[in-house]
């Protein structure tokens, strides 16, 4: 069948240095956009770059964004990419985002490896060797699983809103990889896994929680839930002294004593103190002038039954966390 | 500023990986060149799992007997009792580094049955062991501080004034800049050379770039006709559905919903060893009893919940290549190209002819595989002798001073790249490795005859001839991938003739080569490997003895 793809080329040597190409392919029915670019290649432009290698998305080469989707070619068929376009229009393809291109569909990895790298990305075990393997239980093997599915194809760090904002964030990758060890029952460096990670500028709570890196996983590792995870169990142990668990707490004493959000005390109880409330004054005025800093915060008619609310969730956590211990 | 080390590592995937760790671990400094990134490579598309004797009531003889017994007995005895006697720690070793292998209900390491096997002891990570083992041992070359030259394509090997290897010139396919690197030691771990054949189970990445630099710098090739064909690959891109859909209990059906494997294999049925079981395939789809060209896998028995947890990776695949799910259908499949055998011949410590070039994984030949693989038994080998390379090559580079080589190697190669690059011609690449990856399958495939194979010889040739009229389609310096793409195919070209080669001096029928004009092994005048030769007019086959330790041919039953 006959395929039409415009693809963002973008050779740094060139004048201009990017541009969109279109391209008309024959390919089978089953392929892929892997496989159609492949044959553009072949075919027709031996220019034209991009990675790929094993076409059955275990390696993680061919990250790309597909009409603005980031996946991976091998595993997008032509005909779901085809599926939402208008008749004669073309596949767009561009490099995955977030990551500076080298040339054409290729980026420059190196910043999203330096960030796996981070995370000390190894096992620490800290007790007695056994004599043979560790025993553990496999539903713990299991799980730890979900997270080792991740083949570092970058597709999530190439989606990612908070990386557009705060490029030292250590993204969805680097943090599903770090998941995975404080996870992993032969691992003894939770504490410090977990101080580094609350602390760090860049670390867990710089996600927006926006669903972008679950959504587009082609592993279905969800990294945005190990991160969620990483939050609760940092300020479970205790490292609550940076704005994000502060913030998060303000969020939920606000909201459980009125029954929503007071923007206000929540901004000023996410900073460590004075001396930062007053680095974030400009940001302050410019909400302040539009709206956003109300000075008055009245409950919410129903407050009361949110306390109550509240409190049977705390309850339930609390028989919950007994029934866990035993 | 002239960069230099004592062992340098050429491939990052598992035997790779392993050898670096194990050459820092003998006190070398080490650097690994890959021309993709470490966790891209190939080991990462073994499913199925990772074989040892862990078992009280299992033994590392049984697994060696095994072994030899699936390679024909064209396997060196004494390489496969190291391997079997090794494969309990390594398994330990890679447990205690982080891989998360299943577990049984006591929580100790849990296997599976595979083919060719008499004990379930293939250890594995659901149905992405390759994977799960290659991520873990990229975590430790994080740790280990290995430098690696990513994406950097190595094209040539360098040697010393006394024909010992003294690096290798490489270039950042990025940048396009060339670098000279000098090595004590080089090891060559860069994997197979499936896409000699088309389609291949194999990664594009595939191509035997190792093996042809250490067969161009006079180093032998061994067994190159022993060319796996795995019996279950899908139609469509040729992607591999793995053996532990077998393992696990699924079944192989022809048109007539017949369990074929009940003729040729009657006790192992679909777990006989991978030549029994495509030989068999290949035979109902030829005879008219397969299904559009293929033969049926079907696990539906299974049912979905073990399905989903033991392979889901593989229905997957399913889903999305044969429009089959494989909880509700049978899924076609076909015998199709997935490993080779041969390679660059080496000893136990992975040492090769040539005084400091070492090898390991599928690009060597120990030979622990002989004329067939076991499933399972390639990840154990890149581990098993990744390791022994390493540390060998390690203990080679500390007894040697480095040879000072002339900067200007470099700048030679630099030249005949450009050269290479700006030349005029009417060829082109794709064309000329897509002739050679057809004629592979239908000329050097499951059945082979003379004719036939010296008629794909002839075509080689030929081939050999146009690839000097190749014109490579970007002359920039910038990510060349044509200038790569030629590069390999120049190796591969090289390579497909020695397979061809093996396969016509192998006048008997041994594993996986099955010679329909000379139908029975010969063990009185083929017990023997074959050793390919380079020579500017083509491969030149000798022979060199089997070892045999204790286990004497016998007629092969499964």
């Amino acid at each position: 069948m006959e395929v039409k793809l415009s693809v963002q080329r973008c050779h740094p040597d060139a004048r201009p240095a990017s541009w969109w190409q279109d391209y008309t392919v024959d390919v089978p029915e089953h392929a892929t956009v892997l496989d159609a670019l492949l044959a553009v290649r072949d075919d027709q432009d031996e220019t034209l770059t991009l990675r790929c290698s094993c076409r059955s998305h275990i390696c993680g080469s061919c990250t790309m964004r597909i009409n603005g989707r980031s996946t991976l070619g091998c595993k997008t068929k032509l005909d779901a990419a085809r599926a939402r376009l208008r008749e004669g229009e073309p596949i767009r393809i561009q490099p995955a985002g977030n990551m500076a291109v080298i040339k054409d569909l290729a980026v420059n990895l190196e910043g999203f490896f330096d960030k796996v790298k981070a995370v000390t990305p190894y096992l620490q075990p800290t007790g007695p060797e056994p004599e043979r393997e560790y025993i553990v239980p496999n539903e713990a093997m299991l799980t730890v699983r979900e997270a080792m599915a991740c083949i570092l194809c970058g597709a999530c760090v190439s989606a990612c809103n908070s990386l557009e904002a705060e490029p030292r964030f250590l993204g969805p990758a680097a943090l599903a990889k770090a998941w995975r060890f404080t996870e992993d029952p032969r691992d003894g460096r939770d504490a410090e896994r977990l101080e580094f990670l609350s602390s760090v500028p860049g670390g867990i709570w710089d996600c927006t929680h926006c669903f972008a890196c679950v959504e587009v996983c082609p592993k279905d590792v969800r990294p945005m839930e190990r991160i969620l995870e990483l939050r609760r169990r940092s300020m479970e142990a205790g490292f609550t002294d940076n704005n994000g668990s502060r913030h998060s707490q303000a969020f939920l004493d606000t909201i459980s004593r009125s029954g929503r959000l007071d923007e206000t005390r929540v901004a000023m109880r996410s900073v460590r103190g004075p001396s930062e409330l007053l680095e974030w004054t400009p940001v302050g005025v410019k909400s302040f002038l539009r709206g956003k800093v109300p000075l008055r915060h009245k409950p919410i008619p129903g407050a009361l039954r949110v306390k109550a609310i509240f409190a049977a969730a705390e309850a339930q956590g609390r028989r919950d966390s007994k029934r866990g211990a035993r | 500023m002239a960069l230099s080390h004592d062992v340098l590592v050429v491939g990052a995937g598992l035997a790779g990986m392993r050898a670096a760790l194990a050459a820092q671990a003998a006190g070398a400094d080490v650097a690994i060149v890959t021309k993709v990134y470490p966790v891209r490579s190939h080991s990462n598309a073994a499913q199925g799992g990772i074989n040892a004797a862990l078992n009280p009531e299992d033994s590392w003889e049984s697994h060696a007997y095994d072994t030899v017994k699936g390679s024909d007995y064209l396997g060196d005895q004494d390489a496969i009792e190291i391997l079997a006697r090794e494969a309990p720690g390594a398994i330990v070793e890679l447990e205690r580094m982080g891989v998360v292998f299943n577990r049984d209900e006591h929580g100790r390491l849990g296997s599976r049955n595979f083919g060719g096997a008499s004990h379930a002891r293939t250890y594995f990570v659901g149905d992405f062991t390759g994977q799960a083992i290659l991520h873990v041992l990229y975590e430790q070359l994080v740790k280990s501080g290995i430098r690696t030259y990513n994406e950097h394509f190595c094209s040539q090997l360098l040697a010393d004034g006394g024909g010992a290897v003294a690096g290798v010139t490489a270039f950042d396919m990025r940048s396009g800049e060339v670098l000279q690197i000098g090595a004590r030691a080089v090891v060559l771990c860069t994997g197979g050379i499936g896409r000699v054949f088309e389609p291949s189970t194999n990664a594009l990445i595939c191509t035997g770039d190792g093996s042809a630099l250490a067969y161009r710098a006079g180093a032998p090739l061994m067994d190159m006709e022993m060319v796996q064909f795995h019996p279950t690959t899908l139609k469509s891109n040729g992607a591999l559905i793995s053996e532990s859909a077998r393992g696990e209990g699924g079944y192989l059906l022809n048109s007539e919903g017949e369990r074929f494997m009940k003729k040729t294999a009657p006790n192992a049925m679909e777990l006989a060893s991978r030549d029994v079981v495509s030989r068999a395939a290949q035979i109902e789809i030829n005879e008219g009893r397969g299904v559009d060209g293929c033969v049926l896998l079907d696990v539906r028995h299974l049912g979905a919940a073990k399905i989903m947890e033991r392979l889901p990776q593989i229905r997957e695949l399913g889903l999305e290549f044969a429009g089959a799910d494989m909880i509700t259908d049978p899924v076609p499949v076909l015998p199709g190209m997935h490993y080779q055998m041969g390679g660059i011949r080496t000893d136990v410590h992975g040492a090769t002819p040539i005084a400091g070039l070492y090898a390991a994984g599928e690009c060597a030949c120990v030979s622990v595989h002989g004329g067939n693989r076991l499933g399972a038994n390639s990840l154990l080998e890149t581990v098993v002798f990744g390791r022994r390379a390493g540390a060998a090559a390690a203990e080679f580079a500390s007894g040697r001073k480095a040879a000072s080589l002339p900067e200007s190697l470099r700048d030679d190669e630099e030249r005949r790249l450009r050269t290479l690059v700006e030349r005029p011609g009417t060829e082109r690449t794709a064309a000329l490795r897509l002739e050679m990856g057809t004629t592979m399958t239908r000329q050097v495939g499951v059945f082979r005859d003379e004719p036939t194979l010296r008629d794909a010889e002839r075509k080689l040739a030929l081939l050999r001839e146009r690839f000097a009229g190749v014109s490579i389609g970007d002359k920039g310096r910038l990510f060349n991938q044509a200038l790569v793409a030629a590069l390999e195919l120049d190796f591969m070209l090289d390579l497909a003739r020695t397979v061809v080669a093996g396969a016509i001096a192998r006048t008997e029928s041994r594993g996986a080569h099955t010679r329909v004009d000379h139908p029975r092994r010969n063990d009185a005048e083929w017990l023997r490997h074959t050793l390919c030769h380079h020579t500017p007019d083509g491969p030149v086959v000798s022979t060199a003895p089997v070892t045999i330790t204790q286990w004497e041919p016998t007629e092969r039953k499964y």
